[in-house]
């Protein structure tokens, strides 16, 4: 899946748990500090994702994936 | 030949005849809890929908807690003490490894020496005692079960830990079933994840401690996003599964009565199961707080004590905690 289809498909789940406006969701944005997402809405988006993109993020992951950026690379890999 | 055993006659049903329960006086908030562990009112609300939650006296014990519900319940039952055959008691913090509470419960309550059994499925345990109950009496080996879910969780309380201070409570919550001429428990769905059972643990072992003894009493400790991901990944389909094997919808439901674990797990589950809006959802942790195994029947008393809900409407039951053990069941409101 390409970079972007990546980042609107996650940019749709932070909408969807956190009710934060897609235009905002951006690779350089970090979920807990500008994004509103707290430990466990982060679980729930984590969750989101490996339903929508068929990949595993193991609970050990989760606290590497800072920034949007961050969850649309380990997606790209994990998918690759 | 061996000569055949006898059994008794199989009953059709059993049902939640009456519900009591028992809120201990001392009302703690957030502020008090948050000073220990350098959190907020507003982290905790945020984090768990805690406003406040109540602890028993200190020299309030689970069995004195068990004793004001259970007599509460078998009152609006419209029986007396000796005329219940069986008590379960669904707990994980009666402190004493041997008698049990229901025992001591059974005798202090004035049963004619009913059997007595305590039930340790932690967040689970009421509804798995609501099963045994149900199968009990089904099955002719007991007449009018009393089913009980209490704790005095703050009793194993590090309350310096940010993971679970805010969380636990105390309290008692008791139902009686009895015989019933069509099905008003349906199955139940359970099971258990001991693979993840450190999630939700105790700080050390009894043999740990006596030989060894740590700095704090063995008390509760949690690993909450671990829990908040299996329960909101795995509760929801257990859910579903005890709708199905009921053979009714979630349409058919008035009420939603889920363990009160964290209010951010109701939410969760509520938005996976796209629960009708006329379903009525139990939120009793706002001001109980998480009371494991007594949180079901507590949440379910408010309920019914509020007015919420029509009699005789189906609820759908859940718990789930430590062990990872879950028990969920559709019931007949009394």
């Amino acid at each position: 899946m390409a970079n972007t289809e990546i980042l609107e498909g996650l940019a749709a789940i932070v909408n969807e748990v956190a009710g934060t406006p897609v235009a905002d969701i951006t690779p350089d944005k970090a979920f807990i500090d500008d994004l509103d997402i707290d430990s466990l809405s982060m679980v729930e988006v984590v969750m989101a994702c490996e339903d929508k993109f068929g990949v595993s993020i193991p609970d050990g992951e989760v606290k590497n994936l800072k920034t949007v950026g961050d969850a649309v690379s380990y997606i790209e890999k994990a998918q690759a | 030949m061996t000569k055949a055993l006898r059994l008794p006659p199989t009953r059709a049903g059993s049902r939640i005849m009456s519900i009591g329960s028992y809120r201990p006086s001392r009302v703690v908030d957030n502020v008090e809890i948050a000073a220990r562990i350098e959190s907020s009112d507003e982290w905790i609300r945020d984090r768990s929908g805690i406003i406040e939650r109540r602890w028993a006296a200190a020299d309030e014990t689970v069995v004195d807690m068990a004793l004001i519900a259970s007599g509460k319940a078998v009152a609006a039952a419209g029986l007396s003490p000796e005329q219940i055959s069986m008590v379960l008691v669904a707990t994980v913090t009666h402190p004493y490894q041997t008698p049990s509470a229901a025992a001591e419960l059974a005798a202090r309550l004035g049963t004619n020496g009913a059997g007595a059994l305590d039930v340790a499925a932690a967040c689970a345990g009421f509804c798995y005692a609501l099963s045994i109950a149900d199968s009990l009496i089904r099955t002719g080996s007991s007449e009018y079960v009393l089913v009980v879910g209490v704790e005095k969780l703050t009793d194993f309380l590090n309350l310096d830990d940010r993971g679970s201070a805010f969380i636990f409570a105390d309290g008692a919550g008791a139902v009686v079933v009895g015989p019933a001429d069509h099905p008003g428990i349906g199955p139940v769905v359970w099971g258990s994840d001991g693979d993840q059972k450190d999630a939700i643990t105790m700080t050390q072992s009894w043999a740990e401690y006596r030989t060894e003894p740590g700095e704090q009493f063995p008390a509760l400790t949690m690993q909450g996003q671990q829990v908040f991901r299996w329960a909101i990944g795995e509760i929801s389909k257990v859910c579903v599964q005890a709708l199905e094997a009921a053979g009714v919808t979630i349409d058919d439901l008035v009420a939603f009565v889920p363990h009160q674990a964290n209010m951010r797990i109701t939410d969760a589950m509520v938005k996976q199961l796209k629960l009708p809006e006329h379903v009525v959802v139990a939120r009793d942790i706002a001001t109980t707080g998480n009371t494991s195994a007594a949180s079901v029947p507590l949440a379910l008393d408010r309920l019914v004590e509020n007015g919420e809900l029509p009699g005789g409407g189906l609820a759908l039951l859940v718990g789930f905690g430590a062990g990872l053990a879950f028990a969920a069941q559709v019931v007949e409101l009394p």
